[in-house]
């Protein structure tokens, strides 16, 4: 594998061999020299046009595990702010020879945009309201490793889908894995088609109590301006993941930030349910396994291959 | 006088034994077409007609004669965008899709909202442009909705229709006065059909391949509930109207029932939307594939089909839209919507929809110069006695799209790469040759 830009690349095996040895990794973190020389002297380089916490420095951190240089870049401060387009900026970066561009922008398809501009393998770590890969490959690993396995697992995602890569990116994962995807929100964040996927869509929680696991979505406060909802409170009388309809037996996962509140009642957010905490760990190992997927094996880019490079999208 | 172009000189030619198509005039079988000082001065079986020495020979042999197309709908970018096209590349890629007059929209830079502003652009034209060009002018100043232009002005300085293209004009109240006073200035009223309000920032079809991807979408009834309301005004102030671009079978339903009310309204339906879809997005998210009105879906295609076999789509227009590379080569959410078309146009509907026996050939070359009638235009035809405007066409030929270049300055075509059949080989404006395929020899009569 070459790059990571959507979960709809991977076939059912390439997910799992990928996790089995995520969960490899899970051994390492609990060392006290937390590293191994997978990666030596491999340049990565997280270019982020958009605010992250858990996804840059877990991939920062899983560079660093394995022993790769890590560059981080962020739009703010730099030549982006100058007007500086997208493809100068990743053809001058890549003048740097980057092994690998983890790439995070507010634009569907920006990262197989940036594959046809560089010979470093990319990272898609988001592109607008497209897909977060690794975010959904982590969710994976963080349900595999309590449950085994998801295979005919119901799964609920529930929130503002409209505007979630996340939600996107984990339709297409679990589907994957021989879960069956509910997508639950109100029908305004609800996309026309989103059936297509391979999910079934519901506008209440009346039947939440099919769901093995219920995956709450961030609701964003943003969207308020645009008139999607009424109000959060009439959102969170509707939608939000409380204690009362929690059943004990379900468990709970959001890709964070969690608002307080909203989709999620603080009492299940601290629940035993609760696998917040575990993916986020599972960030870190799961971006180690990718990183080691594309680049453990395969040489470093080959300067005269610059020139070869397919041309990506000649508009 | 609301054409205008660079006059060459008419010219002699003889196009030999080529199988001439007019569906208008009836002709539909091999002749030679003689063409003196630049009008049509015999048709007949070949070899049985006198022609002049030193007029030029152009071999048909195997080759279909068409009327030259006309189209209602492109985007020339001058003034203002010159890096994106000028009068004289514009003209050029109309002239190499066998186009023998095209109308310019007004939503340069600045905006064709004046008479001094049309004036120059004319003079312009005479200096550049290969094949004759009309202009339209815009409804509103600045195209913001909120004035009328001086409309009768403008059509006294040889504006040959108004219209907002590009943006719709969105209040009801603003396209009435427009039409009211369409009484005074005539001219169509050639409108771009979207609620803003229901298409806000969307950037493609809404729809299963928006929900995918993540896209924010268009409506088709974005574009059907403006079609609506303005062809209840259009109605009731007895104006008269056209819609460009329909993209939606909610649109061709529109229109239709319009019609049968007996309202003055015409429509068009462009290449693209004609032949391809939403699905094209998702296999590639391509920036070239942008546009607006978005591609849609099966459905839509099919409904769009249909209204040009029923009658209530009257022609094809390219909506051609050249932008530079760079502006192009950006995310799909950030490039600007168009794509080029005057080039591939016949070639694309010819193979997509002629081949497979979907649309006659000779109701496609009808819907290719049927523009010219939605504008005032006369409607080019094969008869003597008639100004010569002639299109040249190889249908064996097959050629990649973009494998050349284009003569268009901008490669922004939705169809590159494809390989189509149909290519033209010469094209004859207003009387005179005005382009030749590379490929094909010169030659003259002695």
């Amino acid at each position: 594998m070459r790059h990571l830009l959507s979960i709809e690349d991977l076939e059912r095996a390439d997910i799992e061999r990928i996790l089995d040895r995520a969960r490899s990794f899970t051994e390492l973190t609990d060392r006290e020299v937390k590293k191994v020389p997978a990666l030596r002297g491999r340049r990565v380089l997280n270019l982020f046009y958009e605010a992250s916490t858990r996804t840059r420095s877990s991939f920062e951190l899983a560079a660093k595990a394995l022993s790769a240089d890590v560059v981080n870049f962020s739009a703010g401060g730099s030549s982006v702010e100058k007007g500086e387009s997208l493809k100068d900026t990743v053809q001058t970066l890549s003048a740097y020879r980057p092994d690998l561009i983890c790439i995070r922008t507010p634009y569907v398809g920006a990262a197989a945009l940036v594959a046809g501009w560089t010979t470093a393998s990319v990272v898609n770590a988001g592109d607008g309201k497209h897909e977060h890969p690794t975010q959904a490959l982590l969710d994976v690993h963080t349900l595999r490793e309590r449950l085994g396995s998801i295979d005919q697992m119901s799964i609920w995602i529930v929130g503002d889908v409209t505007h979630s890569r996340v939600a996107r990116s984990c339709i297409l994962a679990f589907t994957r894995m021989g879960a069956k995807v509910t997508v639950c929100g109100p029908p305004t964040l609800i996309p026309r088609g989103i059936e297509s996927l391979g999910c079934s869509v519901e506008y209440t929680l009346d039947r939440l109590g099919d769901a093995d696991v219920v995956y709450a979505l961030r609701m964003q406060h943003e969207r308020m301006t645009d008139a999607f909802i009424p109000s959060l409170r009439e959102y969170a009388a509707r939608y939000q993941i409380d204690g009362r309809r929690l059943h004990p037996r379900q468990l709970l996962m959001h890709p964070g930030p969690v608002n307080r509140g909203v989709e999620l009642a603080a009492e299940v957010i601290d629940s035993p349910q609760s696998l917040i905490g575990e993916q986020v760990a599972a960030g870190v190992v799961t971006r180690m396994a990718v990183l080691y997927e594309l680049l453990a094996g395969r040489d470093a880019p080959d300067r005269s291959a610059i020139a070869s490079a397919p041309t990506p999208q000649p508009a | 006088m609301t054409l205008f172009h660079r006059e060459t000189g008419p010219g002699d030619v003889l196009v030999r034994a080529a199988h001439v198509l007019d569906p208008r005039t009836g002709i539909d079988g091999p002749h030679d077409v003689i063409v003196t000082n630049g009008v049509i001065t015999g048709i007949g079986t070949p070899g049985t007609l006198e022609i002049r020495s030193g007029a030029e020979v152009l071999e048909g042999e195997g080759r279909h004669l068409f009327p030259g197309f006309v189209d209602p709908h492109v985007h020339l970018r001058t003034p203002g965008q010159e890096h994106k096209e000028d009068l004289d590349s514009g003209t050029r890629a109309a002239a190499a899709g066998g186009f023998v007059a095209v109308v310019a929209m007004p939503n340069t830079t600045p905006t064709v909202d004046s008479a001094s502003t049309l004036r120059a652009l004319a003079e312009h034209a005479r200096r550049e442009a290969r094949i004759p060009v009309g202009f339209m002018a815009s409804i509103t100043v600045g195209l913001e909705g909120e004035a009328l232009t001086e409309m009768a002005e403008l059509r006294d300085a040889g504006a040959i229709g108004f219209t907002d293209d590009g943006r719709p004009v969105a209040t009801a109240a603003m396209l009435r006065k427009a039409l009211q006073y369409q009484r005074l200035a005539g001219g169509v009223l050639a409108l771009h059909e979207e609620d803003p309000s229901l298409s806000g920032n969307g950037v493609m079809h809404e729809g299963e391949v928006s929900a995918r991807l993540g896209l924010s979408g268009i409506p088709s009834v974005s574009e059907s509930t403006m079609i609506a309301r303005d062809a209840a005004l259009a109605g009731y102030e007895q104006g008269r109207i056209h819609i460009q671009h329909l993209s939606a079978l909610e649109s061709v339903q529109a229109v239709a029932e319009a019609k049968a009310r007996g309202v003055g309204i015409t429509c068009e339906v462009s290449p693209h939307h004609l032949t391809l879809t939403h699905d094209a997005i998702a296999e590639r998210l391509d920036t070239r594939l942008k546009m607006n009105p978005p591609l849609r879906t099966e459905a839509d295609r099919q409904a769009l089909i249909e209204g040009l076999r029923d009658g209530t789509v009257d022609c094809i227009a390219t909506d051609h839209a050249p932008h530079a590379r760079h502006e192009k080569e950006v995310p799909f959410e950030s490039a600007p919507m168009g794509t080029t078309g005057l080039e591939t146009a016949f070639a694309s509907v010819y193979t997509d929809l002629v081949i497979p026996g979907v649309l006659d050939l000779a109701l496609v070359v009808s819907k290719l110069t049927a523009g010219a009638a939605v504008v005032d235009l006369p409607v080019p035809r094969i008869a003597v006695g008639e100004r010569a405007n002639l299109v040249l066409v190889d249908l064996e030929a097959t050629w990649e799209v973009g494998e050349s270049g284009y003569e268009s300055r901008s490669d922004n075509c939705c169809f590159a790469g494809r390989t189509l059949n149909g290519r033209v080989l010469a094209t004859i404006a207003a009387g005179a040759v005005v382009y030749r395929e590379r490929s094909f020899a010169l030659s003259a009569a002695v």
